[in-house]
């Protein structure tokens, strides 16, 4: 009885430990502009800031740019990952393929993404087209190298098992392949949906197709400071709900696997 | 046993070398060299002016890189992204290590960073123009508040991680605390510190062109930007061509230090395998 009592007092000190510090950083963000240290018209009062948040919660125009964003990262993730997952497959599985793209491939990994941002201008103009072209492009590769990663992971005494007791190719696909490279392959999804809400909004803040990153840097250009420091921290809370999601959907996926099971292997 | 093994694999390699050597040149470069040729051969056939051959673009690449650009562009916007990095790396591990220590500064912290760092970094650049104005400062400040994350969180991470039982030991053995940290924590951490400076890397050099895009008038990502605008399709894929160079420059040399500063680990971890 009394172990877990004392694992709820901890989880409990620990959320109101977390609590204290959020309160926390917003009673100094406060005190900031009321002390003068710097002028509100640059770092407006939390108050203005929280009460333009609720403003925005119940505006349709609002949700309808968060849509737009949201759309954009949806659409995006779902390509990069499809064609991650085939080619990263077809690669990895091919000894042939991985030594003839590698040096490609770490040309190509690197370049920032938002080098391509002219070029995919000049391509699409200001249209969701541009925008998509860097969310692909950057999140492919998270998931293209996990996926090469996984597919070469594969325990070669299971390998030859599985040949000598004659699975077909597709059996060892989904028996053998599959499994191993399923962990790898969350964790460049969980790293590929952060990056893609990161680019679609920086697509949007430079390109100026529609979406909320127009909208920041519109806040911006009106120096409406309140509204610009609103839409920070609705970015943000997108990110959280994002990787939160994804968090859940990796231990669901991988609720089999040992990493998530946590028993120890002895 | 062993000789006669030594002999055999001395007879395969001896036959096979001058094709291995063939084989070593033709899978790094053949892939490239095939695709740009493709390339050229398309753009010379094509009516496309969004892509000029390759050889245009290195024409362009020659013109506009090489000569007092360098210095006016390419050096401030680099002097910059070294700035942003060192600053994250050293902030990053100090607070992370003092945070990773305290116990109760971690509980107290923790649902905070990870808001702060769900917010995506470039979402900070009109709220650092708002602070800072348009400014070299402003531009630092912005790859800092961007990178450190990954080496905070890592930092923290890793020194939360640091074995107990050699914890223990140093302490029943009077191990001064700074030397405790110098040589214990701090190399403990350390493949998780590299892990979040790889990742601080990209992040930097992607907030280093976006801040420029943004708000300058100078450097490599108003260059690129400006040549767009002004319909230099030659000169701004060579400025993108140039980006790329900076990325694999930044990624090979993060490789060579990793390689020196984690000699011990990537040893030990051959030793447990083998």
């Amino acid at each position: 009885m009394r172990v877990p009592s004392t694992r709820r007092l901890r989880a409990l000190r620990k959320a109101v430990l977390g609590v204290v510090g959020l309160t926390g950083f917003l009673v100094v963000w406060q005190l900031i502009p009321t002390l003068g240290l710097i002028n509100p018209s640059y770092l407006p009062y939390v108050t203005d800031v929280l009460a333009r948040l609720f403003e925005q919660l119940v505006d349709l125009a609002f949700w309808r740019r968060l849509g737009g964003t949201m759309t954009s990262w949806a659409i995006g993730l779902t390509v990069a990952t499809i064609g991650a997952v085939v080619l990263g497959t077809v690669v990895g599985l091919v000894p042939f393929l991985r030594r003839a793209t590698h040096t490609m491939v770490e040309f190509l990994r690197p370049i920032p993404s938002v080098a391509l941002i002219p070029l995919a201008v000049l391509m699409f103009g200001i249209q969701r087209q541009a925008a998509l072209v860097i969310i692909i492009y950057a999140s492919f590769w998270q998931v293209f190298v996990q996926v090469i990663y996984g597919v070469a992971d594969v325990d070669a005494v299971a390998r030859d098992t599985a040949r000598g007791f004659g699975l077909t190719r597709r059996e060892q696909l989904t028996h053998l392949v599959l499994p191993t490279t399923l962990p790898y392959l969350m964790t460049g999804l969980r790293l590929a949906a952060a990056v893609a809400l990161i680019l679609a909004i920086t697509a949007e803040m430079v390109i100026g197709n529609p979406g909320l990153g127009r909208m920041i840097e519109l806040s911006r250009s009106a120096g409406d400071a309140a509204g610009l420091y609103a839409l920070v921290v609705v970015t943000g809370l997108l990110g959280l709900t994002v990787n939160i999601a994804f968090r859940f959907i990796e231990r669901r996926v991988l609720s089999w696997h040992q990493s998530v099971r946590g028993e120890e292997p002895l | 046993m062993t000789a006669y093994t030594e002999r055999i694999a001395a007879t395969a390699r001896s036959r096979t070398v001058g094709s291995r050597i063939a084989a070593s040149l033709v899978y790094p470069l053949g892939l490239p060299t095939l695709l740009l040729v493709l390339w050229g051969l398309v753009a010379t056939r094509g009516t496309s002016k969004f892509f000029p051959d390759p050889l245009t673009i290195a024409e362009a690449f020659r013109e506009t890189w090489v000569g007092p650009a360098f210095v006016e562009d390419v050096l401030p916007s680099l002097a910059r992204l070294g700035l942003g990095v060192a600053g994250s790396i050293v902030l990053g591990i100090a607070a992370g290590t003092v945070i990773g220590l305290t116990h109760w500064l971690r509980e107290l912290l923790e649902p905070l960073l990870e808001f702060l760092r769900a917010i995506p970094p470039p979402v900070l650049i009109p709220v650092a123009m708002l602070l800072l104005g348009i400014t070299d400062t402003m531009k630092v400040v912005v790859i800092v508040s961007g990178a450190v994350w990954p080496i905070l969180l890592n930092t923290i991470e890793g020194v939360r991680g640091t074995d107990s039982v050699m914890k223990e030991t140093a302490e029943s053995f009077r191990v001064s605390w700074w030397e405790r940290l110098w040589f214990l924590v701090l190399p403990a951490a350390s493949p998780r510190i590299m892990a979040g400076v790889r990742q601080a890397l990209s992040v930097a050099l992607i907030l280093m062109v976006i801040s420029e895009m943004f708000a300058s008038s100078s450097g490599l990502g108003y260059r690129i930007a400006y040549f767009q605008r002004n319909y230099l399709i030659a000169e701004m894929w060579s400025g993108i061509l140039l980006l790329g160079l900076v990325g694999v420059f930044l990624a090979v040399a993060f490789g060579l230090v990793e390689r020196r500063v984690l000699r011990w680990y990537h040893g030990i971890r051959e030793v447990n395998r083998a």
